[in-house]
């Protein structure tokens, strides 16, 4: 008999008066795996995450820890450690103490709750600033220290409520790299909510899109990426190019502007319904690649901006009011393709990048 | 792994929460939001509730509709005290909001010399019984004052003219404060950009400046205006004749044993007051959203025509004040005013009210209350502001309510609440406790407001870190909430501290011999004629209040240095 999720919720519905703010959410977290609930503001995913915490109490549904039914439960006996997103460390209290305050209650010895703190802030490597005052660390090491304090008395779950939207971008890609990093020492599920789309890539082993209080997509960084299951996600994640289209006589063609071009295989539409291609710039073979080849396109340079690593070219499609694509070019391969404004340059769209959505979504 | 599904179908979603199972800590809040509720039920609601029905019956207890107000503005004698009432209290209004205005801009405003004396010289008023301020004046400008036998020229001081007088002293300090506040939230930027586009000083005033304070100056007229309008001392020992509402209640409930008048009065008494609390809060709400949290302080440029003749201006005011307090102290400490001036202390022997026990008395009654009001107030805001219940509007309600509620009617209340035999609230009437209460409900208002301010500016999520290592929440509110709000849990005791020193009109009604107060010795001892040991007792209200005050502002540093561990120079270190 496989093991029951660690946290398995199941039908979750809230509103708030008359807004709905979670339709009927159903998911699970194996244990020991890192999901990130990623949408935009306003989507639900904290919601979720206060409900799953007990701290918001859902009009319908169950929430499971470890298969047990932990609905009823207030949120003290769920076992979970928390970090906000303003942190709320306590400032009237030493490094030290914040790290401890879950375990003084727990009738541990002072001994104990010594090492332990020194423990878990050499884990987060604040040792040295045991004795200083929260108001007296940077951003991220109040980040830490949030982190050590909710980590302390050893829960069975981990929930991170945007913990680092409150940073400047350097310091956010630090802490990326080390939160991920603790997590798979201890080993410890976590759930961590996000409007991030490039933090829930980064650090996720699954993701959970949400929109409007529904879930888009649940998968890997890698499936939500490559195959966005909905037009939303294709918008939320990463970068795409969206090119309107309508569905050919021919199946598995459509028509955008003068020229018909095959997309990945798929349920064919109806000849003539209004659709939506999508393609990440990255995907667009252009220079030796594109010398032939199907989707074989000939388009106009009409916009280059400058990004440091790689140039992004605006390419304008046959036709007049033709939609524009957007391609990255590495910077050493500008010259080898000939780019330049107003110049002429073709691309091929690969079939199997090609993907189609309906316009409903 | 967990087969994972999306349900997209928007399921109806039913009313009701899936309720969490009780536990103790829960029960705990809910027991306590219950004990709160009751209270306030008990102490505010159901003795307005009394009055508002007792207004509506004959003295035999028959219901008689609206014929008491029927017979109430129909009798002239009695009526006129609601014209007298509105007519003073707005001329205070108007006199002091002007005269504080201007000595609130020479402190904030400008780099007038002395500013620290006259701000605490100002100051003085709030620890003295308002009727102080009315016995001071007698002895200055009445038949046989200071001032009349100097000059020969008798003011009339008795009247509207006296009490005026007597009111725009007693609420300078309130009056000024406001200001000093309003004045002091403004952004420098606004004033750089008025300079840069050559605006003149008169346009600049015009433009800046007043819009700036326009709610600040609002506030201030209402908060003097319930001031004078509810204020019963001065009236009492400087009004003569000219009555006015609280005075009148007094009258009909103390002279006439006419309860049912007593009551009607009352409720016509609330109206105003209820009012200006009504529109002050709407426009308090606006005032928030006036400076950014960007603003830069306004820094004063040197401009010294200006200051001196706002020095003069402040000296002025400031010597008047001081004055006041000095003539009650003198007379307090010579054989006879004005003609045997040989020093004595002979009227601090307080024979006619029994010694020391109603100092005594008032220190004991002010202490608890401080101490019971403060935890009641900071606990009630507690359970209203952090979890936001069903029961939190009410109870919100109920705690701004008192602050409308003028002294002689919630004496009254008081009365007609617990002097009933048979009652178990009876066993109140005649002790400290029911002092105690009444002040505290009397001055609640403002504490619940400080205590709900400073738990505002608390991040939200402190009892839910505390709740998910399984810290119970009466322990976070120990370790965290009570220290980070220990400054505002200060300024809170003190504050009623020193107005259940000062207060007289809600206790007037309910002291009983063994309770006495200092503030109703003054005026017993006044109306007995022995003005000179009301002066004395005043003296030590006073001495009490300064000193009680000089102890708070020892704490409060301590206090202050303490927090500054880990607010203050925390910043130092991290720009270093």
């Amino acid at each position: 008999m496989p093991r029951p999720p660690a946290v398995e919720l199941d039908g979750i519905a809230k509103k708030f008066g008359e807004v709905v703010a979670l339709k009927s959410v159903s998911l699970g977290v194996g244990e020991g795996e890192f999901v990130c609930f990623l949408g935009p503001s306003g989507c639900g995913k904290t919601t979720l995450l206060r409900v799953v915490a007990g701290l918001e109490r859902q009009n319908a549904g169950v929430v499971r820890m470890g298969g047990r039914d932990v609905s009823a439960l207030p949120p003290s006996e769920r076992n979970y450690g928390i970090v906000f997103q303003s942190y709320a460390l306590f400032p009237n209290l030493t490094v030290a103490r914040n790290v401890a305050y879950g375990l003084e209650t727990r009738r541990v010895p002072r001994a104990e709750i010594e090492r332990r703190v020194d423990e878990l802030l050499d884990l987060v490597h604040l040792r040295a600033h045991k004795e200083r005052y929260p108001a007296q660390l940077s951003g991220g090491e109040q980040q830490r220290v949030a982190l050590a304090r909710a980590l302390a008395p050893s829960p069975s779950l981990l929930l991170l409520d945007e913990p680092l939207s409150a940073l400047d971008a350097r310091v956010r890609q630090a802490l990326r790299v080390e939160i991920k990093a603790l997590q798979r020492r201890l080993g410890i599920t976590t759930v961590m909510v996000t409007h991030d789309q490039e933090e829930a890539l980064t650090m996720a082993d699954r993701i959970v899109v949400m929109n409007h209080g529904v879930v888009e997509q649940i998968g890997s960084p890698f499936e939500i990426y490559t195959e966005p299951s909905s037009l939303f996600v294709a918008r939320f994640v990463g970068h795409m190019n969206f090119i309107p289209a309508t569905a050919c006589e021919r199946p598995g063609w459509v028509r955008v502007g003068s020229v018909e071009l095959r997309h990945r295989p798929g349920p064919t539409p109806p000849a003539g319904t209004r659709l939506t291609l999508a393609i990440r710039p990255e995907e667009i073979l252009i220079g030796l690649a594109a010398r032939d080849g199907e989707n074989r396109i000939v388009t106009r340079v009409c916009a280059m901006q400058f990004l440091g690593a790689f140039t992004r070219l605006g390419l304008a499609l046959p036709g007049d009011t033709g939609p524009t694509l957007e391609c990255d070019v590495a910077v050493n391969a500008l010259a080898e393709v000939g780019a330049r404004e107003g110049a002429e340059l073709a691309l091929v769209l690969k079939p199997q990048a090609l993907r189609l959505f309906s316009d409903g979504g | 792994m967990a087969v994972l599904r999306a349900d997209r179908e928007a399921a109806a979603i039913p009313e009701g929460v899936v309720r969490h199972r009780l536990d103790g800590e829960t029960a705990l809040r809910y027991l306590l939001t219950g004990l709160f509720g009751l209270f306030l039920y008990l102490f505010v609601l159901y003795p307005m509730a009394k009055v508002l029905w007792r207004s509506l019956l004959d003295n035999d207890g028959a219901f008689v509709g609206l014929a008491n107000y029927v017979r109430y503005f129909s009798t002239p004698a009695i009526a006129a005290s609601v014209t007298n009432s509105l007519y003073v209290s707005v001329v205070a209004m108007v006199v002091t909001v002007c005269l504080a205005y201007v000595y609130a801009y020479a402190l904030t405003r400008t780099l007038m010399p002395g500013r620290g004396v006259f701000r605490v010289v100002a100051m003085l008023p709030i620890f003295a019984p308002s009727l102080v301020q009315g016995i001071a004046f007698v002895y200055i400008f009445g038949n046989n004052g200071i001032w009349t036998r100097l000059t020969d020229i008798n003011i009339g001081v008795y009247g509207a003219k006296g009490i005026i007088m007597a009111e725009v002293l007693y609420c300078f300090p309130h009056a000024m404060l406001i200001l000093i506040a309003a004045l002091t939230a403004t952004d420098a930027r606004l004033y750089d950009a008025a300079a840069a586009l050559g605006a003149s000083r008169l346009k600049t005033f015009a433009t800046v400046t007043l819009p700036g304070v326009k709610y600040g100056l609002m506030s201030a007229c209402f908060v003097v205006f319930t001031l004078v309008i509810t204020d019963f001392g001065a009236p009492k020992v400087i009004g003569g004749k000219f009555s006015v509402m609280a005075t009148e209640i007094y009258n009909q409930v103390v002279g006439q044993q006419n309860f049912t008048m007593g009551a009607t009065v009352s409720v016509v008494l609330l109206v105003p007051a209820l009012v200006a609390f009504v529109v002050d809060r709407l426009i308090q709400r606006r005032q928030y959203a006036l400076v950014s949290s960007s603003a830069k302080p306004l820094e004063p440029r040197k401009n010294p025509l200006a200051e001196w003749s706002l020095f003069a201006y402040c000296f002025l005011i400031a010597a008047s004040i001081a004055a006041i307090y000095l003539v009650i102290l003198v007379v307090s400490l010579v054989e006879r005013w004005p003609y045997r001036l040989s020093l004595t202390l002979k009227h601090y022997a307080f024979d006619t009210v029994g010694g020391y026990s109603p100092l005594l008395n008032s220190v004991y009654v002010s202490a608890l209350t401080a101490v019971v009001g403060t935890a009641i107030a900071f606990i009630g805001a507690y359970l209203v502001e952090k979890w936001r219940t069903r029961a939190g509007a009410p109870l919100y309600a109920l705690s701004l309510l008192p602050v409308s509620i003028p002294g002689m009617v919630l004496g009254l209340a008081y009365i007609f609440t617990f002097n009933v035999s048979g009652s178990i609230l009876n066993r109140l009437y005649g002790t400290l406790a029911i002092l105690v209460i009444s002040n505290l409900i009397h001055y609640f208002t403002v504490p619940f407001l400080t205590a709900t301010t400073s738990l505002k500016q608390m991040d939200a999520e402190f009892e839910n870190v505390g709740a998910s290592m399984g810290v119970p929440f009466y322990k976070t509110f120990w370790r965290v909430t009570v220290p980070i709000a220990l400054p505002s849990i200060i300024a809170i005791s003190m504050y009623l501290f020193l107005n259940a020193m000062v207060t007289l009109s809600a206790v007037v009604f309910l002291v009983a011999p063994g309770t006495e107060l200092a503030a109703v010795a003054v005026l017993l001892m006044d109306d007995a004629g022995d003005t000179a040991q009301a002066a004395a007792m005043s003296v030590l209200i006073i001495a009490v209040g300064l000193m009680v005050r000089f102890v708070y502002w020892g704490l409060m540093r301590g206090v202050t240095r303490r927090t500054q561990a880990w607010t203050a120079t925390a910043r130092r270190i991290r720009s270093r």
